[in-house]
């Protein structure tokens, strides 16, 4: 008896929160969307902008869950350990400096240099982890490091750049879903499909390292292989994610925290909760960054930060109470 | 060839020799053995290498088998380890950590996991807590958690890092008890324990280690003897034999000018 009834509860946890935030996702899809009418808007302007805003949310969170598990801190996400501000200095390059690979055509040239960058700082940073006998600790700084370094180069393209380029340079890195295309949808939709059988593959893994270190291997695990593979998918997701939309904070760090809270940290139902509340939180920060001022549409990533920070901190501080 | 053979295994921290050259007799199936010693005596140093989570020199076999080669996976069915505490602030569930422990390095297992693990958690005694979060558990509990996980994958090896140390009497008795059981079962059991009169009064062979190397071996009586304590801890003890040859330790003090070695 006590053994169905804790298969049972661990259907619950699973069914429960994993169904409700889809189905919500979906109207939310379709609420914000038909009303606004004709079929032409919805599926050349309105329907790229929120697929695009459901996919960046579950890449940023689900790149957000896997990092914090491997590098055993709550705090770490793509935004945190510099692959936003390093996609920022490659969209900077193109912008101000002109610098693109030759052999793009103009529209993909901010996004594919903003790609570049962040891979390679995810890259640079597993290199200068790995020559340092590569800890989690060691990353984090690395990472931290990495992101003060891009900002400075930054900010100094922003210093040399002209009234027009720093205008658009500003725009990207308050991250905008308005630029949103099919293609990019497609690219991000693709990379996202690569890269999720992988990461519930590694589910248990990813489970048993929240034991720690020695645990894990204890359990048999091949704790550096999981690092390094976890590390390639996130760079890959944050990568393609960030390029496509600019600088969007938040949801990688909340979109995991709010999964905890809803399902727990068995891997099996928090990688794919984080995708979900993720793939929610940008939904919703999309149709509000209409709302907010009518007529205007804000940089969305404004809206993650402004509206997602209290509602968070909500979140939590109900949690503590609830205990 | 049916033991735990630790052959000339030396290990360092940094320039900080921590184990030189320790060979031990072989450790046999159906035996607890207690590693004891002083702070910084190298026990929990020597628990790490045998479960291989620490780089050494030397060699260490099972069955005549270097673990140092082994393939991971086939080592965590083979081996079992718990660390002296869990981490704290994990959210996971007390039940699907125990899964996890069984499924994380293997594929063979899925089916039975669910059960297999509800059946360790009968067994320890702490069924009534598999559906609590770990992070809302008292560190006795989360130890006999993290001894779950040590067992559920019915090792050939159970190594244990002072096991006790946050149980009340009764869990302590428990799980010593059950150790005793482990190891009837045909299992080698080696425990790091720092309380010597539940050493003398639960384990086959006491190996006493000082500043990483072997002091002495053998079964508690001959390994304990109160002038062997003087130098070792550097305490005044008494040893006094109790029914079925077995012997407690009672601690007077500290002997004047401390250990003797």
């Amino acid at each position: 008896m006590a053994l169905i009834a804790a298969l049972g509860v661990v259907l619950d946890l699973m069914t429960g929160p994993a169904g409700l935030p889809l189905s919500e996702t979906l109207r939310a899809l379709t609420g914000g969307e038909v009303a606004r009418g004709t079929a032409v808007i919805v599926w050349q302007v309105r329907l790229p902008v929120a697929v695009l805003a459901l996919l960046v949310g579950a890449a940023l969170a689900l790149s957000g869950a896997e990092m914090q598990t491997v590098l055993e801190n709550p705090l770490a996400e793509p935004f945190t350990l510099g692959v936003s501000a390093a996609a920022a200095l490659g969209a900077a390059t193109a912008i101000v400096l002109g610098l693109t690979l030759p052999w793009l055509p103009a529209q993909w040239s901010i996004s594919a240099n903003a790609f570049l960058f962040a891979l390679g700082a995810l890259a640079l940073l597993q290199l200068l982890g790995r020559l340092r006998g590569g800890g989690p600790e060691v990353l984090i700084l690395f990472g931290i490091a990495l992101n003060f370094a891009a900002g400075a180069f930054l900010s100094i393209l922003q210093f040399v750049a002209s009234a027009d380029a720093l205008q658009q340079l500003v725009f990207w890195t308050m991250g905008s879903l308005a630029s949103a295309t099919w293609q990019g949808v497609a690219a991000l939709a693709l990379v996202l499909a690569a890269c999720i059988p992988f990461s519930l593959r590694a589910a248990w893994q990813l489970t048993a390292l929240r034991m720690g270190e020695d645990q894990a291997r204890s359990f048999g695990v091949d704790v550096d292989a999981l690092r390094r593979w976890t590390l390639l998918r996130v760079s890959l997701l944050a990568a393609t994610a960030v390029s496509l939309v600019g600088v969007i904070g938040f949801v990688g760090l909340a979109g995991p925290h709010i999964a905890r809270m809803l399902v727990g940290e068995d891997h099996r139902f928090f990688l794919p909760a984080s995708i979900l509340t993720g793939a929610l939180v940008m939904s919703l920060a999309s149709t509000l960054s209409k709302m907010v001022v009518p007529g205007v549409l804000l940089p969305v990533g404004l809206v993650t930060s402004l509206i997602g920070l209290p509602v968070f901190f909500w979140l939590i501080l109900r949690g503590r109470a609830r205990r | 060839m049916s033991g735990l053979r630790i052959e000339n295994v030396s290990l360092r921290y940094g320039a900080r020799p921590i184990l030189r050259d320790l060979t031990l007799p072989e450790l046999c199936p159906g035996e607890v053995t207690v590693l004891a010693g002083p702070n910084a005596a190298g026990k929990s140093t020597l628990l790490r290498a045998i479960a291989q989570l620490a780089p050494y020199r030397g060699r260490i076999t099972l069955e005549g088998e270097d673990l140092a080669r082994m393939p991971l996976r086939r080592r965590a069915r083979l081996i079992g380890v718990m660390p002296q505490a869990l981490p704290a602030g994990s959210s996971l569930v007390v039940l699907e950590s125990v899964i996890a422990a069984l499924r994380a390095g293997s594929d063979g297992f899925t089916r039975k996991a669910d059960a297999q693990a509800m059946a360790v958690l009968d067994r320890l005694g702490i069924a009534d807590l598999a559906m609590e979060p770990l992070d809302q558990l008292s560190g006795g509990q989360r130890q006999m958690v993290s001894l779950a996980q040590a067992i559920v994958r019915d090792p050939r090896v159970l190594l244990l890092d002072e096991p006790t140390s946050a149980l009340d009497l009764a869990r302590q008795v428990r799980l010593l008890g059950e150790l005793r059981a482990l190891a009837g079962e045909g299992r080698i059991v080696v425990a790091v324990l720092h309380d010597l009169a539940m050493a003398a009064q639960w384990a086959d062979r006491i190996v006493l280690l000082h500043r990483g190397e072997l002091h002495s071996s053998g079964p508690p009586a001959t390994v304990l003897t109160p002038d062997l304590l003087a130098r070792v801890y550097g305490v005044r003890a008494r040893v006094e034999r109790c029914s079925q040859g077995r012997i407690t330790v009672l601690i007077d003090g500290e002997v004047q000018g401390g250990p003797r070695l």
